[in-house]
């Protein structure tokens, strides 16, 4: 298992390494726009852009340029460490607001995760104990609704019922929880719901599906025939057999969602770093473009590092070496 | 009677499927004793296992239909409420099922799964439970018991399984054993052992055992009863001599000629024609006829009932003793005239 650990720890290196590269490619060697033009203001001159340039570090040839980030990224520049250098748009360092940025998307993302695995599961089990009734019919309804109805639909529905219409809602924007806990969680809330609703429906399907193979194991009648309550066949029996794929899904989802949460970000008006990102790409701000890719990179491959050694202790056949 | 721990009446279990309607088992009766063992021998298909499923309350009601009465110590388990019927699941009735693969729970240490079995019958702390399941795992043969109740199932070897499912089943000291073709997925010398440690503890504890099996071979070492089973009917039942020296039925005789012999007395294997009937439209009258050599005039259209017809123990073939009688002989002659 030690060994296991090591080797896809320098795995996860390879992987991010390659994963600077191609954004490197993508961001700086492939676009025919020159980012300088974007930031020497209106009046343009040759100079000017030159000038611009310099500052940016972008005068120097593409591969000192690469090694240039990889370097500061390894050994951290005087804003912190891992350092990502400046934003091209305001001048200061990346580092801080990154991480200011995360701490508000990980809020977000954690919330959003205990109530999607807590619907996810509840609607699947219940789906696959009451098969082809009409509360089946129901939960797979809403679970084809949730996956179809797009992040930025939902919310601003969302926010036009419960905000515009009704008035129970706090609106858009995020407070801080030191500022103020209770305004922290109302304004949460329903970004919480909106964005788990898409994965409570991809997960009760899966859960549903899991459950149904699960219910037909011959294990499940031995819990039967030696006399198990029926409440414990199907939390110790059933259940516990078939959650492992789901936590297999979310980590990654987990991962993923920390990067990708832009439009639910948007809508709500929420300063993550999907926003940030979004923003990034409007301004051709490459250095920010650059760290968030690389710090997505390395949560998908944590999480399914984590993921995996995670697995060994659901299911003990699983073994590594 | 009075004696008889299992009492079925007349037992109907009918599937809905959406090509028709399936009659797996068909007015089925049958008794076991205290100390006493059935084996139920059938081709697959025949109402085996599904039969024991019904008595244990296993097959979902909701697109099954079962009829009859399951006299177990003079409750009827299919009219008791469920609550009493998971009290009667494993403390009066154990059941030990065919693949021990797929039958304990991959996720669980078996001492954990034992333990779970017991917890759910009686109130005892989990270390006393514990030890509880390396005592039964001492008993059922197990080696280093205190090790192995640690282990994961797929950590031991098939023959290791098996032996944890029959602790599983035992482990409550139940009335009744239920083996579900415990031995089919085993090695022959194995399959020996497990049928002499079912045997073994049948002696030592009094208990009632039924084996189920495709096996007449696995029957005849270590059953005294015998009901043989075709497409959801018994066709004959009685003590293991009479069935295996003396057997009345054409089905009986099909199968025991198709069963390989060693030695001296070897001779061909005589397969049984055909194949098992569908049991959505199952043929009228005695349901062996088509596949019948011997059949005639009434087998199509009159139902046989099981009945002593003569020959000491119970059948259901419309033939009379003396036709039986030459029928039989007539068989054997002509198997053992066969060179193998």
């Amino acid at each position: 298992m030690g060994r296991y650990i090591i080797r896809r720890l320098l795995w996860s290196i390879v992987v991010i390494v390659a994963v600077t590269l191609f954004s490197f490619l993508i961001f700086y060697v492939l676009p025919s726009t020159d980012p300088a033009a974007a930031f020497a203001g209106k009046q343009q001159t040759a100079e000017l852009k030159a000038e611009v340039r310099k500052n940016l570090g972008l005068d120097k040839s593409k591969p000192v340029q690469y090694l240039t980030f990889v370097k500061t990224l390894v050994v951290g520049d005087k804003y912190g460490w891992p350092g990502f250098n400046k934003s091209f748009n305001t001048r200061d360092g990346i580092h801080d607001e990154l991480f200011r940025r995360l701490n508000v998307t990980l809020q977000l993302a954690i919330g959003a995760l205990v109530i999607w695995l807590i619907m996810g599961v509840l609607i699947g089990v219940l789906s696959a104990l009451k098969r082809r009734t009409k509360w089946d019919r129901a939960a797979m309804g809403f679970a084809l609704l949730g996956i179809s109805t797009p992040v930025f639909f939902l919310g601003l529905v969302s926010l036009f019922v419960f905000w515009f219409k009704l008035k129970i809602a706090p609106g858009t924007g995020f407070v801080h929880f030191s500022d103020n806990p209770g305004q922290w969680f109302t304004h949460l809330l329903m970004p919480w719901i909106v964005l788990a609703l898409l994965f409570a429906a991809v997960y009760a399907r899966i859960v549903r599906g899991s459950m149904l193979e699960v219910m037909g194991e011959d294990y499940i009648r031995t819990a039967r025939a030696k006399g198990v309550p029926e409440r414990q066949v199907i939390t110790r029996h059933m259940l516990r057999a078939s959650i492992t794929p789901v936590v297999t899904l979310a980590g990654i989802d987990f991962a993923v969602l920390l990067s990708s949460a832009v439009v639910t970000e948007s809508v709500f008006n929420i300063p993550g770093m999907g926003a940030y990102v979004l923003q990034a790409v409007n301004n051709q701000d490459l250095g920010v473009v650059m760290a968030v890719t690389v710090l997505a990179a390395f949560f998908v491959t944590l999480a399914s590092l984590l993921v995996d050694i995670l697995y060994a202790f659901l299911d003990p056949r699983v073994r590594y070496t | 009677m009075s004696d008889a721990l299992l009492e079925v009446r007349d037992l109907s279990v009918r599937f809905d499927t959406p090509d028709g309607v399936v009659k797996a088992v068909d007015g089925l009766s049958f008794t076991v004793g205290r100390g006493e063992s059935l084996g139920v021998v059938g081709e697959s298909g025949s109402g085996k296992s599904v039969t024991f499923m019904a008595i244990m309350g296993l097959l979902n009601r909701a697109y099954t239909d079962i009829e009859g009465e399951v006299l177990f110590k003079g409750d009827d388990l299919l009219t008791l409420p469920q609550s009493d019927l998971r009290a009667i699941r494993g403390e009066g009735i154990g059941m030990v099922f065919q693949d021990p693969m797929t039958s304990l729970h991959p996720l669980y240490r078996v001492g954990a799964q034992i333990v779970e079995a017991i917890r759910a019958h009686r109130e005892v702390p989990k270390t006393e439970a514990w030890k509880e399941a390396v005592e039964i795992l001492r008993l059922v043969g197990i080696p280093s018991p205190e090790e192995r109740v640690r282990s994961y199932p797929h950590e031991l070897s098939g023959g290791m399984r098996q032996r944890v499912m029959i602790a599983m089943g035992l482990v409550l000291k139940p009335d009744l054993l239920i083996a579900d073709e415990p031995t089919t997925a085993l090695d022959v010398t194995v399959q020996a052992q497990i049928l002499d440690l079912i045997e073994a503890l049948k002696q030592e504890l009094n208990i009632g055992v039924v084996l189920i099996s495709h096996s007449l071979g696995v029957i005849a070492d270590v059953c005294q009863r015998v009901m043989v089973m075709y497409a959801g009917r018994a066709v004959e039942l009685g003590s293991r001599d009479e069935v295996f020296l003396n057997p009345v039925h054409p089905y009986t005789w099909g199968l025991l000629e198709s069963i390989p012999q060693g030695g001296a007395q070897s001779h061909r294997l005589i397969p049984i024609e055909g194949s098992p009937p569908s049991l959505i439209t199952p043929p009228a009258g005695c349901r062996f006829h088509p596949r019948c050599p011997h059949r005639f005039e009434p087998c199509d259209v009159e139902r046989p009932a099981l009945a002593d017809r003569g020959s000491g123990h119970l059948d259901a073939c419309l033939m009379t003793s003396e036709a039986k009688a030459a029928a039989w002989a007539g068989r054997q002659a002509r198997r053992n005239a066969v060179p193998a």
